[in-house]
């Protein structure tokens, strides 16, 4: 425990000197999101030294081991980093699916080689990776993959089209699930492979959204050349390595909402609505609505926490992942309607610099997919009735 | 500080299931219930409960308990949400034995050893109206004699008719101050009211109760310290028993659906239900975190310990609601009946729902607390 002290007064002195004041603060808006990637936009030079800084230390994949880039922390160690990183407000110094989602399935089933090879620019927000899952047939019934993957001896021909593949149009690499064999059952007949998005045959449209903003792309392979040197686990089953994978999709998207840094939601909503003399909010039942939001977010906190800690003891159910994914999902929506109801007709404005371009409109908007995407909120709960509950017939 | 237990406390998990599940299982309820015993609680059972270490389990061992903390106490509420074991450990263990320990005198310290052996019941009496307030208590204490005399109504006030002790808070010039009562002293009139759940509770009325100034807890005008430790121990273990039963009832729910066939089928295949099941489950993995970092948040000595108390009973609260209402609702019509135990499991969550604050009162305090 001394040690833990030790390792959070030390945390706290390089924060505090190392974060630059413009990488603290409130959530950021998604301009002020640092993907890295090839071609990385940085808002402010200081977002560049603060991701090369953090890093550097492996802070950008806290729990990662050391020979790959990471931090090399402890559970207990990144929960301080993290409880630290709130307090001064630093913002996370990288977005990155590279590190919630292929990283750790990387560690689980990549070679030595492979990790050696891909871990590394992760951590250092080198390349941008997308997600190449869904297609327009292969939705809630994701292990449905036609995309075909034909085998030329050292290497396959991929043809297909995959959708809601997120920022396609400006990821690096792609981590794609292809059909090796068709004529095995659906589950035994796919494989998960890398490649370059800049391999001749990769096209992307973007899609516009209800937000009027475009986050997922439709990608489409036309005889498109992927090493087999870059199969992820083994062949025809890559649906082992999906599914790992998509656990920690589901937990990434359910700790999406509400971190409980920013302004509480209650004091947004007073800004715009102004208080009573008691200094309560001066609408009464959206106020409880509020307040009994806030006890379930708080709790859902800890839910997660919890699972956290459970996953690193060896007592956790793999399906949590569902049941986080699912509430968080559902709460960041409930969350969002209810900042539309506080800003009342100002939250309504789509355009103008007063609005931020409509910011609470388009990101209200945009949770909408949140119980869509990395699985809908029925398959979530039917995996958690069948998985966790052991209900009959699930 | 991992939110898992410990393998020390999981021990005492299975040592608390199992000494209730032989000693005190839901019939021990029943029998109390149907017998119209007049105390509504077992002394027998009270002193078990003391030998198992149970009923000293925050008193420090210096004076002859356990000397664990929170979540140790939390765990051994939870199991009493189980088995709905009438005891007076919420009263006792819980509420008078953090005020005593917090501020108990030389000559009323020893009263947490009697407590530890399962010897002794003692009541805290804070509520006065239909429901919590402790920021509104209106029971007088004037300076009289040497002493006070005490002028109030109290109610919701556990094991109150069968306690050898009371503590109550009462308004002073200097502030609020909780005092130690003899319930034999003169002008104090206690009545058991027979609740919802078959456990106790009693009304007490105080009325010119003289007692001595050694019957002040601590300092005069200085109660509301010691008071709210109680009141917030009190709170997470009351969501622990809430964990407890919710879970208990959910557990029974989810055997039903796999045992009930209706239409030529188990019920639980149907997706109506799987959902529902789903869902709860779901919300009460919810109620066990918050209500997990309650406890250790208290035993932290951390600033918000206070607040995440509320938000664990707010949180606890309403999932044990749903899980008790969906358990009648997919058991069907024997969910309905006496016979069945789902209906007390429902009746029990009633009752620890409005004790010590309801999830509207704590949501309210939440609001507060976050300036809105």
């Amino acid at each position: 425990m001394a040690d833990l002290e030790t390792f959070r007064a030390e945390t706290r002195d390089w924060l505090e000197a190392n974060c630059p004041p413009e990488c603290r603060g409130a959530a950021p808006g998604e301009a002020e999101m640092v993907w890295g990637g090839r071609n990385a936009v940085f808002p402010t030079p200081a977002h560049k030294v603060w991701l090369d800084r953090m890093a550097e230390r492996g802070w950008t994949a806290p729990e990662w081991p050391r020979e790959y880039g990471g931090g090399g922390l402890n559970r207990e160690e990144a929960k301080v980093l993290a409880s630290e990183m709130r307090r001064i407000k630093a913002r996370p110094p990288l977005y990155s699916f590279g590190v919630w989602m292929l990283g750790p399935a990387l560690l689980a089933f990549g070679t030595e080689e492979q990790k050696q090879r891909f871990l590394p620019p992760i951590v250092r927000g080198e390349i941008r990776w997308c997600q190449g899952y869904s297609e327009p047939g292969a939705g809630s019934d994701l292990a449905s993959v036609q995309t075909r993957a034909v085998n030329q001896g050292d290497h396959w021909i991929v043809n297909g089209q995959k959708i809601w593949t997120s920022y396609a149009d400006k990821a690096d690499w792609i981590f794609c699930l292809v059909r090796t064999d068709p004529e095995a059952p659906k589950h035994l007949g796919i494989s998960f492979v890398l490649f370059d998005m800049a391999t001749p045959g990769v096209t992307t449209r973007p899609i516009t959204l209800i937000s009027g903003k475009s986050p997922f792309c439709e990608t489409f392979f036309d005889d498109v050349r992927v090493e087999k040197e870059n199969l992820i686990g083994t062949l025809n089953r890559g649906w082992d390595v999906a599914k790992a994978l998509l656990a920690h999709e589901r937990t990434m998207i359910g700790a999406m909402g509400d971190t409980g840094v920013g302004r509480p939601l209650g004091q947004v909503a007073a800004d715009h609505l102004g208080l009573d003399e008691a200094g309560r909010l001066d609408e009464p039942l959206l106020r409880a609505r509020i307040a009994d939001y806030d006890i379930d977010a708080a709790a859902f906190r800890l839910a997660m926490e919890r699972a956290g800690d459970q996953m690193k003891a060896k007592q956790a159910h793999p399906a949590i992942a569902s049941m986080l994914k699912y509430y968080g999902s559902e709460l960041n929506k409930r969350r969002h309607e209810l900042a539309m109801a506080a800003g009342g007709s100002d939250a309504l404005e789509w355009e103008g610099e007063r609005s931020n371009d409509g910011q609470a409109a388009r990101d209200w908007l945009r949770t909408k997919a949140n119980s869509i995407e990395g699985g809908t909120s029925e398959v979530q709960l039917n995996i958690i009735a069948k998985h966790l509950l052991q209900l009959p017939g699930a | 500080m991992p939110l898992i237990l410990t393998e020390e406390q999981i021990m005492l998990q299975d040592a608390a299931d199992g000494f209730l599940k032989e000693n005190a299982p839901i019939a021990h309820l029943r029998r109390l219930r149907d017998s119209r015993d007049p105390d509504g609680v077992s002394r027998d059972l009270w002193r078990g409960f003391g030998e198992m270490g149970f009923s000293g389990v925050v008193i420090p061992e210096q004076d002859g308990g356990s000397g664990l903390g929170a979540v140790e106490a939390g765990v051994i509420a939870e199991s009493l949400g189980r088995t709905l074991t009438p005891s007076p450990f919420m009263g006792s263990s819980v509420l008078a034995a953090t005020v005593l320990k917090a501020a108990g005198s030389q000559t009323q310290k020893p009263w947490l050893g009697r407590i530890a052996a399962g010897e002794a019941i003692l009541s805290l009496a804070v509520d006065e109206g239909p429901k919590h307030a402790p920021a509104k208590i209106a029971a007088r204490a004037e300076r009289s004699g040497n002493g006070f005399k005490l002028n109030g109504a109290k109610g919701f006030v556990l094991d109150g008719h069968v306690a050898d002790a009371l503590i109550v808070a009462a308004q002073t010039d200097e502030g609020l101050t909780l005092f130690l009562l003899d319930p034999a002293t003169p002008g104090l009139s206690v009545e058991r009211t027979v609740m919802v759940d078959a456990h106790n509770a009693a009304r007490a009325t105080l009325s010119e109760v003289q007692v001595d100034a050694d019957a002040v807890i601590g300092a005069v005008g200085e109660g509301r310290g010691p008071l709210d430790a109680a009141l917030t121990l009190g709170r997470a273990c009351a969501a622990s028993s809430l964990v407890g039963a919710g879970d208990q009832a959910f557990k029974a729910t989810l055997d039903y659906l796999k045992t009930r066939k209706q239409f030529g089928r188990l019920i639980g295949e149907f997706q109506a239900l799987q959902h529902r099941a789903a869902y709860l489950f779901t919300e009460l993995e919810l109620a066990k975190a918050a209500t997990l970092a309650a406890l250790q948040a208290i035993d932290a000595g951390r600033s918000d310990a206070e607040q995440a108390a509320g938000i664990a009973k707010a949180k606890a609260g309403r999932v044990a609601e749903l899980a008790v209402q969906e358990a009648v609702q997919m058991h069907g019509g024997v969910g309905m009946t006496d016979e069945f135990d789902v209906g007390l499991f429902m009746k029990r969550v009633r009752v620890l729902n409005e004790l010590l604050g309801d999830a509207h009162f704590h949501a309210e305090r939440l609001a507060r607390a976050q300036g809105f």
